[in-house]
């Protein structure tokens, strides 16, 4: 039998608005997969620790404060230097459509911006992740 | 005919016309849903008449508007004598920039200011904090000293204006600021009028921007209750706010029972400091939100302005009848504004508007139609003052009281919204108030609950969002968006070191340790920090040294 896939749903910045976060990762959890959800106020480096202790197969960035140009990238170059770049990293949140472009080009898979249904990115996820 | 029978023979009738008339109706042309229901869950019936609110005393319950217990309003005479207070929230970039906004709207007519900080400044950092970066003038304008707040309010008479200030955690600090400004134009205190937010109950349920844990952080709503009912009568020291709370999911009546049960915390918290109950709840104010289903947001605004009136006089003997108004800031419901065709937007805001006024809004916000994608650009805060501006002088609500009173639905709903939101108040007392509901993690869950239902029922179909789950096109949006230029952070950085370098140093350090031996004893902390930030100590170390005296609080992370 396979294993679930594992998701790291994680807060990067100060950004308190959480709504979509949760709900997001309620949708994985009733979607089969193993969630873990870091709370608010991460760090880029602490977001990547966590996703590398726990194993995961994709970390799901949500942000709406406008910090992500900073962040995202800082994030896919941890990941980069843990040689830990096999994990798939996805966003959410709100990001403006001329940002989309810089943010894949450092790595980010994909962009779900607001009023994206929650099944779009479970079947993204179930689509382009391989668990054995 | 006395009352009973008249209710009686209404009852009669209106069970022969369901047989005669609406059944057979229905047999051949069936309704468009199985059962109607509100947002918060309330069945709507098919018709409401004098027997579904039989119960209602008018006297009682109703009353006049400027009376006990308020559900007409707190004035007798409402928008005949003046309108709400016009006050976009506004502020993004440098304190210069935000202070051109802010003369732009007040040129538009606007009538209040309302200050937007950035997270940083939100959570007690200062803009050379590594946690601030990428965030800096982002959501808001960063403020790191009085110096920024200086430029700010560059030309602006603070004895003119009324000002709210959305800030929370470090609600104390951007006072303390805005005093010594005040001194600084020669202004007496007692001259001002505004609105700082200083809920900080409702950051730990839905908004985040926490520092402290709870008992310190409601150990300063106080210190800011006691020194603004001394010195700045006219200030109103809290917004006890249902806004963030509705907005992270919660469902009308979820927003005004957590609301309420937040300020019964907030009253008990400054009984137990030892104030007098008519000295402080004058200046208690609320904040709430107004989302699409009008009716009913309509009912949710009358319910809580007589249950806090029945609160305030019932629960904590208040006899100051100002104690028991409820008095509110209405802002339309950014959680509803759609990315996909932003213009209809504009349409959700001005029906919700329509429902703050309708309700009996003191002051609101119209949201802009590109939040979904943007901060609001000044094409569309124009549009949504606009809005505010055509309700006001054009659609006629505002000439009467409290013009839906009497409406058997929308009787009918309050008492609804009153009875179910009673229920959560009355669960909230059992788990010991607010605070413990929050530490529990009773009221983050129910809100979650909510939102994750709303969010499914949108996927399923079964509520309708006109231009994303119906009525779909692929159009792009093609109005300007802002965007919030990277050399803020450094300019700001550089503004804090030149700061840091130029001040008396000395001075500062000695303030902070003031502040450190007030915030260890029990004494009220205002007159300290407010010589702090007089002698340029800035936000960041301000809350340091509080951050070093309470602890910082921990989420209890639920999902």
């Amino acid at each position: 039998m396979k294993r679930p896939i594992r998701v790291l749903v994680a807060k990067p910045g100060l950004d308190g608005h959480d709504r979509g976060a949760k709900v997001i990762a309620r949708a994985f959890k009733d979607a089969g997969m193993e969630v873990i959800y870091t709370g608010l106020r991460q760090t880029p480096e602490q977001i990547v620790e966590a996703a590398i202790q726990e194993d995961v197969d994709v970390i799901a960035l949500s942000i709406l404060s406008g910090a992500h140009n900073t962040l995202f990238p800082r994030i896919m170059n941890l990941l980069h230097d843990m040689e830990a770049e096999d994990i798939m990293v996805i966003a959410g949140g709100i990001i403006p459509d001329e940002d989309i472009p810089f943010l894949k080009s450092v790595g980010i898979k994909e962009i779900f911006t607001p009023g994206t249904p929650t099944s779009k990115a479970v079947e993204y996820i179930m689509g382009n992740v391989k668990v054995q | 005919m006395n009352q009973n029978e008249s209710i009686n023979n209404i009852k009669h009738n209106k069970q022969k016309w369901m047989k005669d008339c609406l059944d057979k109706v229905k047999e051949k042309y069936p309704e468009r849903k199985e059962k109607f229901m509100t947002s918060s869950g309330v069945e709507i019936k098919n018709i409401y008449t004098p027997d579904n609110i039989a119960d209602l005393d008018y006297l009682n319950d109703i009353g006049f508007p400027g009376q006990y217990p308020f559900t007409r309003g707190v004035q007798p005479t409402m928008y005949r004598g003046r309108f709400w207070t016009m006050r976009q929230y506004a502020g993004f970039g440098t304190a210069e920039e935000s202070n051109a906004r802010y003369k732009y709207l007040l040129s538009q007519g606007q009538t209040g200011l309302s200050v937007a900080f950035d997270l940083p400044t939100q959570i007690g950092y200062d803009s050379d904090h590594p946690m601030a970066e990428g965030e800096i003038g982002k959501v808001g304008v960063a403020v790191d000293s009085l110096l920024d707040m200086e430029v700010l309010f560059d030309g602006i008479p603070l004895d003119k204006v009324s000002t709210s200030m959305t800030i929370n955690a470090p609600a104390a600090v951007l006072l303390a600021m805005y005093i010594v400004l005040a001194e600084r134009q020669g202004i007496s205190l007692d001259k001002l009028e505004g609105t700082i937010q200083n809920d900080i109950l409702k950051e730990y349920i839905a908004r985040g921007t926490y520092i402290f844990p709870i008992e310190p952080s409601l150990r300063i709503t106080t210190d800011i209750f006691e020194y603004c009912s001394k010195y700045i009568p006219k200030w109103n020291t809290i917004s006890i706010s249902g806004y963030h709370i509705r907005e992270a999911g919660a469902t009308a009546v979820q927003e005004v029972a957590f609301t309420l049960a937040n300020g019964i915390e907030y009253v008990n918290a400054a009984l137990k400091a030892g104030l007098n109950i008519d000295d402080f709840a004058p200046r208690l104010s609320f904040f709430f939100s107004a989302h699409n289903d009008l009716l009913e947001e309509v009912a949710k605004f009358r319910a809580a302005r007589r249950m806090w009136a029945r609160i305030m006089k019932e629960r904590f003997n208040a006899k100051d009848p100002k104690s028991m108004m409820l008095r509110f800031h209405t802002q339309t419901g950014g959680s509803t504004l759609t990315a996909q065709q932003p213009d209809n937007n504009i349409i959700r805001v001005a029906l919700q508007a329509l429902a703050a006024v309708l309700g009996g809004t003191q002051s609101l916000h119209t949201n802009s139609r590109d939040e979904a994608l943007a901060l609001p650009s000044e094409d569309s805060v124009k549009i949504a003052l606009r809005t505010q501006q055509i309700i006001a002088y054009e659609s006629g609500v505002c000439d009467t009281p409290d013009p839906l009173a009497g409406s058997y639905y929308v009787e009918y709903l309050t008492n609804q919204i009153e009875e179910k939101a009673l229920q959560y108040i009355k669960k909230i007392d059992e788990l010991g108030g607010a605070a413990c509901a929050i530490k529990s993690g009773f009221i983050q869950k129910e809100i979650q609950d909510s939102a994750y239902r709303y969010q499914k029922e949108i996927e399923k179909g079964e509520r309708i969002i006109v231009g994303l789950n119906k009525f779909k096109t692929e159009e792009k949006y093609h109005g300007n968006l802002l965007k919030v230029d990277h050399k803020v952070e450094k300019m700001q950085r550089e503004k804090l070191k030149k700061l840091k370098s130029e001040r008396d140093n000395e001075k500062v350090n000695r303030r902070l340790s003031e502040l450190k031996e007030a915030a260890c004893s029990k004494e009220n902390i205002m007159p300290q920090i407010i010589d702090a930030v007089r002698a340029y100590a800035t936000l960041g170390e301000i809350c340091d040294v509080l951050r070093s005296t309470f602890g910082e609080y921990k989420e209890n992370i639920i999902f």
